[in-house]
């Protein structure tokens, strides 16, 4: 692949989501730019998520959405740009307590695995100081499916692993944060129970109206489950918009390719 | 072999000696048994008297003597033998912690003082008396008249058969003898290489054996040749002949008592007493003693007092000695003198409460120094997590200590805490730190990375994640640190031995100097059980403690 994108790229992406509504923005980052020694990761790229939306970020290993995507909630910070919240730009907040607004499911779950599901479960809203957070836990475990005194005392690794994925969803959501962020939630899963997740997740979106941002590398589970799609490649955004605003008027001919897999 | 029997002397280098130092002029001059009136002062007045020796059979006999001398003479003495090697008595001389023990010219020449070799008895007394006391303040009384040199000894059949008599004798058949010597004698340049440069000694074939093992070596036919000392009691044992060392390379090896600045101070006349011993014991003598000690099991303490009444020296001295020091740890009391022919069993129950108390040290040792390693290493873990680049300096630095051979681990403690449970304690500190704080660190670090990137990407502080989590997920990286060092500690302890901190080395330590393999054992065997109760017990906490997290 040869770097296709252009910075009229990102000017596509601010008018894509512009074009959403009136809705207001959640999430926002500007001309966000991050290095690693010579390797840039990512360069000079602006997103945005209207509240309640769904955006998912695709592209390839090294294209730069996981490094975006912790740019989100201070687990990176950029070199440059600004990356705002609710209106706040991230740098006035502390980083442990933004993280603690923000719901937050890895590929693997990152579960403690010497703490028990309900433990775990129960993690966001004791750190949020909640009184109850046993009682979180329980409703969270219940949300993704689960009955909290079967599974609450079980240690991960006695988890399948779709299981071991809905308890993380669980812990993301049990202090029902605004914003929720996912970095290849089902990518470790096998397809009849990726497909179930999803299904779970939709509903779960649908119940709960919150702002999600999803790391994925599957172009159908971006189209499946996102309102928007980032398409991104070496560091840049080609294109932000709709699935449909995708397959139809593709930016670039790299954008055209990966929808044609869609 | 030359016995010499050198009384006091005053050459050039002791007038000198006498015009710096005047009061030692005194205690010289007063070397002809003269009673003084402090000798009658109540006991209770000064302190005792700490007496110590090297860790073999001769030593232990010539300390006995001193101490049974200096207790008839209304001396309290605190006994500490089989103390450490000749840095560790030095180096324990100079600090004060000891007042006294017996030493060798030859060795305080070479490995004390480093200073040329020299092979006239008289020129090398003269020359460690000049140079401990200008260096160190310690004062080498005069000689107590055998010497204890290297003896290089073959079967009689193989002397008979080899017409062996002289070492040069020994150059001219040794291609076709295989020997068995100490590592000692083969790396010291006044032994196996000086041997080789005077003679042309070419052996067929040269193994390292230990001090205990080469005597039996010999007798059973396993090598030709030993090195050995000339007091050896065990050369009458075995029918050894001794080569004559016709060329004189060997340098001189005169036993004399070196006292330390505190007693030439405190009690001078302590000093008198000790030397109406100078000149007074040959080798024959000295032979026969270490042969009742070694092949007899002669309790120590009975030893001694025998030679001071045949010697006439024993005018005050109680008609039952009591062998065994206060704080139990003499090894000179009844552990010899019980029968040699019981087996390893009844040794064993025999001497259970002996054993029982000395395990009771031993776990105390290896406890303590563990309590402390851990209360002081896992904060420490802590910390250097945080600081990567601290950590590289800081753990190099620790495993740096560990290296440290363990017995030159203790000669360092000497000089900065004396003798006794204190150094020990502080060296076995020092060896437990590694295992405990490198595995602390790598647990902490290395804790599961998906787990604690979660952890810090849901909300938790710095010092959550690494007290909730890290340290949690660590914990089993940690145990099996905690439970190396114990294992290691066990062992390491019974070096404590050398420093009169008591312990199952103790017995390790007299065994291996007396060749008595019962009495290792007994020592040993609790050792080693030791060290698995220790670690089968820190395997429950381990279960325990991965249970409950």
């Amino acid at each position: 692949m040869t770097g296709e994108a252009t910075p009229s790229a990102t000017v596509a992406a601010t008018s894509a989501t512009a074009g959403a509504g009136a809705r207001a923005v959640a999430l926002a980052a500007t001309e966000v730019s991050k290095s690693y020694g010579p390797i840039v990761a990512l360069d000079r790229v602006s997103i945005d998520v209207a509240a309640g939306d769904c955006l998912a970020l695709i592209g390839e290993s090294g294209s730069g959405k996981t490094t975006l995507l912790r740019c989100l909630n201070r687990m990176v910070d950029p070199d440059r740009g600004t990356v705002t919240v609710d209106a706040q730009s991230t740098r006035d907040v502390d980083p442990v307590r933004l993280r603690r607004h923000i719901g937050y499911v890895p590929q693997d779950g990152g579960l403690l695995p010497h703490w028990s599901v309900r433990r775990n479960v129960a993690l966001v809203p004791r750190l949020l100081g909640d009184p109850d957070p046993a009682a979180r836990a329980a409703d969270a475990l219940r949300l993704v499916g689960f009955e909290p005194d079967e599974v609450g005392g079980r240690r991960p690794r006695t988890l399948s692993g779709g299981q071991r994925q809905r308890v993380a969803l669980a812990r993301a959501l049990a202090a029902r944060p605004g914003v929720v962020l996912l970095d290849e939630p089902f990518g470790a899963l096998d397809a009849i129970t990726r497909a179930e997740l999803q299904d779970g997740f939709r509903r779960l979106r649908a119940e709960l109206g919150m702002t999600v941002v999803l790391v994925t590398h599957d172009i159908r589970e971006a189209c499946a489950l996102a309102d928007h799609v980032a398409v991104m490649q070496h560091g840049r955004v080609h294109q932000v918009g709709t699935p449909r605003a995708l397959r139809d008027e593709p930016a670039t001919p790299y954008v055209a390719r990966l929808m044609a897999g869609a | 072999m030359r016995a010499r029997r050198d009384g006091p002397r005053a050459g050039p280098s002791r007038r000198w000696l006498i015009a710096l130092v005047p009061w030692v002029a005194l205690v010289v001059v007063g070397a002809s048994r003269r009673p003084t009136a402090r000798h009658d002062e109540p006991a209770a007045v000064r302190r005792p008297i700490i007496v110590a020796s090297k860790p073999f059979g001769e030593s232990f006999i010539l300390a006995e003597l001193f101490a049974q001398l200096l207790e008839a003479h209304g001396r309290r003495v605190e006994r500490r033998p089989g103390l450490g090697a000749t840095e560790l008595d030095y180096s324990a001389l100079r600090a004060g912690s000891i007042d006294c023990y017996p030493e060798y010219t030859g060795t305080g020449l070479l490995a004390i003082l480093h200073a040329p070799m020299g092979t006239d008895a008289r020129a090398v007394f003269d020359a460690v008396l000049t140079g401990s006391m200008s260096r160190d303040s310690i004062r080498w009384l005069p000689p107590l008249g055998f010497q204890n040199r290297y003896a290089v000894a073959v079967r009689r059949a193989t002397a008979d058969s080899l017409h062996l008599v002289t070492l040069d004798d020994l150059a001219r058949a040794g291609h076709a003898l295989r020997a068995g010597f100490t590592a000692d004698f083969i790396g010291r340049p006044d032994g196996l290489p000086a041997l080789a440069r005077a003679y042309g000694l070419h052996l067929g074939r040269v193994d390292a054996l230990g001090q205990a093992l080469k005597y039996q070596a010999l007798a059973s036919g396993a090598v030709d040749v030993i090195d050995g000392y000339s007091t050896d009691g065990l050369l009458a044992r075995y029918d050894l002949v001794v080569l004559t060392d016709n060329r004189q390379i060997f340098p001189p090896y005169e036993a004399a008592a070196v006292v330390g600045a505190a007693l030439q101070r405190d009690d001078p006349d302590a000093i008198v007493v000790l030397t109406e011993l100078s000149g007074v014991l040959d080798e024959a003598r000295m032979r026969e003693l270490n042969r009742r000690l070694e092949v007899d099991g002669t309790p120590v303490a009975t030893l001694a007092h025998d030679a001071l009444q045949s010697l006439g020296l024993a005018r005050r001295i109680a008609p039952s000695p009591s062998g065994r020091s206060p704080d139990g740890v003499a090894p000179t009391g009844d552990a010899p003198s019980t029968d040699r022919q019981a087996g390893l069993w009844g040794y064993l129950v025999a001497e259970r409460g002996h054993l029982l108390a000395l395990t009771a040290r031993h776990l105390t040792l290896v406890l303590v120094s563990l309590g402390v390693a851990i209360v002081t290493m896992l904060p420490a873990a802590l910390l250097l997590a945080r600081a990567p680049r601290r950590a590289g300096v800081a753990l190099g630095a620790v495993g740096a200590l560990q290296t440290v051979p363990g017995i030159a681990l203790l000669a360092f403690m000497i000089p900065l805490f004396g003798i006794g449970v204190g150094p020990a304690l502080v060296a076995l500190i020092l060896y437990s730190l590694y295992p405990i704080l490198r595995n602390a660190y790598v647990g902490i670090r290395e804790a599961d990375p998906g787990a604690v990137d979660a952890a810090v990407a849901v909300g938790m502080s710095p010092s959550q994640v690494l007290l909730e989590v890290r340290l949690p997920l660590a914990a089993p990286v940690i145990m099996a640190g905690i439970r190396t060092a114990a294992v290691l500690a066990v062992g390491t302890a019974t070096l404590a031995a050398f420093i009169g901190a008591g312990g199952l080395g103790e017995p390790i330590v007299t065994g291996l100097a007396l060749a008595d393999t019962r009495m290792i054992l007994s020592g040993a065997i609790p050792a080693a059980g030791l060290a698995l109760v220790v670690d089968g017990l820190l395997a429950l906490v381990e279960r325990r403690l991965v249970a409950s997290t």
